[in-house]
């Protein structure tokens, strides 16, 4: 069983957005990165429970400058068995996609894992560029997996429900909760994170059809009103005749 | 001109097909050019989607489509796109919609925004595009400098307009390969609009304090004919299913109107519901971090003010 899970690294939830004067670049000072919560909490760790199960080698993928080492060391800790870096700053999902896809053409992996998106440009397209480059069948927003030999049963969120279905090794999946439970790293994953093999792998060229223009902040909220618990009356008539929302 | 696949899961068109229709007439006027709607497999009532904007309705019936695959769907719509000269493709940013997008932009060579929320502007041959980033934190606007361009549009981000007239719909034959994913079965709720289409959600927390409290939650959703939902807590404690979970880790929504009922506000929730256009939040702690992000907000017991609120719905709704 060969695993590819990609990870992506991202600012912490809590951290605070800001961008610089032009509004063109995200601002990083003193900002918190962490590994994408939906890339670590399950697609890593359902890798590594399959691998745990079947054998095999888990491999975490990062598309990112070597200052991302951190958040790979993490991966590699909680359980990836090796770790590629491509070595570019990931400009845009199309540009992340080619640079996955372009490593994973020759490694024949059974399963590209990754999250169901990232918590920072919330765009949900890696994983379908990836699995359209590879010609391979791509299952968005899987909360089960289960593998039967060569077959996968998959659970997949849909609006208001589940779709069950199977597919075939090889495929790409994005992960969603309840695929896996969050692990945390114990002593001695974080001491053999350390040596295990983490290879740096250079970038293929793209042409960027889509360019970020400008990041700006929403308009602050103007306050909240607060109505008397005993006159609900109010609150109904500021819902109708003020916010228009009923 | 402007292609729209216009999505109908198990055969049904939904709000989202309609929302993107009433986008994709919107954008080709911009462009100076005709709305098409496709749809894929067996479709209940296509013609509709001419009251939309869609000045052509193609259908591909091929009853292969019917179960969801995105290899399957986006070579369809990739097809049409080509053959018909497209310029700009535009989907749901939806489970179907998502994973379709990606695979378009890649098969027609296509600069794609996804969840986007408002109109485009025209710059020259680009188009400029916004939408939500860092989890509602930011908005973004990219351009898209491609010949094709995809366009996923999120959810509530336009409301339905069915000003025209339906048109008859076209058969067509589309060249496609099959699909490798084999749907066994589709588990839905029934009754309830599904959280991500809802327009008024009724959401409820720890401060409901066991799940045999939660009648007055649901009356007040019945009341509404809103959606209930509620926090990962809650969710986590087994007292609502996991479906109900919204925040960043359960389901993100925008709804026009998000009831908040004993839930603090982690920012973990925020992420997941501050793209709601009015927030109403109860709690008794005025503390409690959510009324930063509230609209309007009631400091109180929440068993003595949420059925008073449902007695005032009531009252309200008998009236109007």
């Amino acid at each position: 069983m060969k695993l590819l899970v990609c990870i992506s690294q991202t600012p912490d939830t809590t951290a605070k957005v800001s961008f610089n004067a032009d509004g063109t670049e995200f601002n990083a000072a003193g900002v918190q990165f962490i590994m994408n919560p939906y890339d670590e909490w399950y697609a890593l760790v359902r890798a590594c429970e399959l691998r745990e199960a079947l054998g095999g080698a888990v491999v975490a993928l990062n598309v990112g400058p070597a200052s991302n080492e951190t958040t790979i060391r993490k991966a590699l800790a909680i359980g990836a068995d090796e770790a590629v870096r491509i070595n570019a700053e990931p400009k845009s999902a199309a540009y992340t996609a080619k640079q996955i896809a372009e490593y994973a053409r020759n490694e024949k992996f059974d399963i590209i894992f990754l999250g169901k998106e990232t918590i920072d440009y919330n765009g949900s397209e890696v994983g379908a560029m990836v699995a359209e480059y590879l010609d391979l069948p791509y299952i968005s927003y899987a909360s089960k997996l289960d593998l039967n030999g060569n077959v996968a049963t998959l659970e997949r969120d849909i609006e208001g429900g589940v779709e069950v279905l199977e597919v075939d090794l090889p495929f790409v999946v994005s992960a969603a909760k309840g695929m896996a439970e969050q692990r945390i790293p114990n002593m001695r994953g974080i001491m053999t994170a350390r040596t295990k093999p983490l290879k740096e792998v250079q970038p293929v060229s793209f042409d960027e059809p889509v360019k970020a223009v400008r990041f700006t902040l929403p308009p602050a909220k103007a306050g909240v009103k607060l109505v008397e618990p005993d006159n609900m009356d109010e609150l109904v008539r500021l819902l109708h005749e003020e916010a228009k929302v009923i | 001109m402007v292609l729209v696949f216009a999505e109908s899961p198990r055969g049904n068109l939904k709000k989202a097909a309609f929302e993107a229709v009433t986008y994709g007439k919107k954008v080709a006027e911009l462009l100076g050019t005709d709305c098409v709607a496709l749809t894929l497999g067996t479709v209940k009532d296509a013609a509709e989607l001419g009251r939309y904007g869609a000045s052509r309705v193609l259908n591909a019936g091929d009853a292969s489509f019917e179960k969801f695959d995105s290899q399957s769907h986006a070579a369809a719509i990739a097809d049409v796109a080509k053959n018909n000269g497209a310029s700009v493709v535009i989907t749901s940013h939806t489970s179907t919609g998502k994973a379709v997008a990606g695979r378009l932009a890649i098969r027609l060579n296509a600069g794609l925004v996804s969840g986007v929320n408002s109109l485009p502007s025209v710059e020259g041959g680009a188009l400029r595009l916004k939408k939500s980033v860092f989890s509602g934190k930011a908005i973004a606007e990219y351009e898209i400098n491609s010949p094709v361009k995809i366009i996923s549009l999120m959810g509530n981000a336009v409301k339905p307009e069915a000003t025209g007239n339906p048109v008859s719909v076209e058969n067509i034959s589309v060249s496609t390969g099959a699909g490798r994913i084999r749907v066994k079965d589709v588990k839905t709720q029934e009754g309830r609009v599904p959280l991500p289409e809802a327009e008024i959600v009724v959401s409820a927390g720890r401060g409901m304090k066991g799940p045999e409290h939660w009648g007055i939650v649901e009356e007040l959703a019945e009341i509404l004919g809103a959606t209930t939902a509620c926090s990962r807590p809650v969710a986590d404690s087994h007292w609502r299913p996991h479906h109900e979970h919204v925040g960043q880790t359960g389901i993100a929504i925008r709804p026009n109107l998000y009831i908040a009922i004993g839930i603090s506000g982690a920012i973990q929730h925020l992420a997941g519901v501050n793209n709601s256009k009015v927030i109403v939040v109860v709690n008794k702690d005025p503390e409690a971090p959510f009324f930063k992000a509230a609209d309007y907000g009631v400091v109180g017991d929440l068993f003595e003010v949420v059925p008073r609120l449902n007695e005032a719905f009531k009252k309200f709704k008998a009236s109007n």
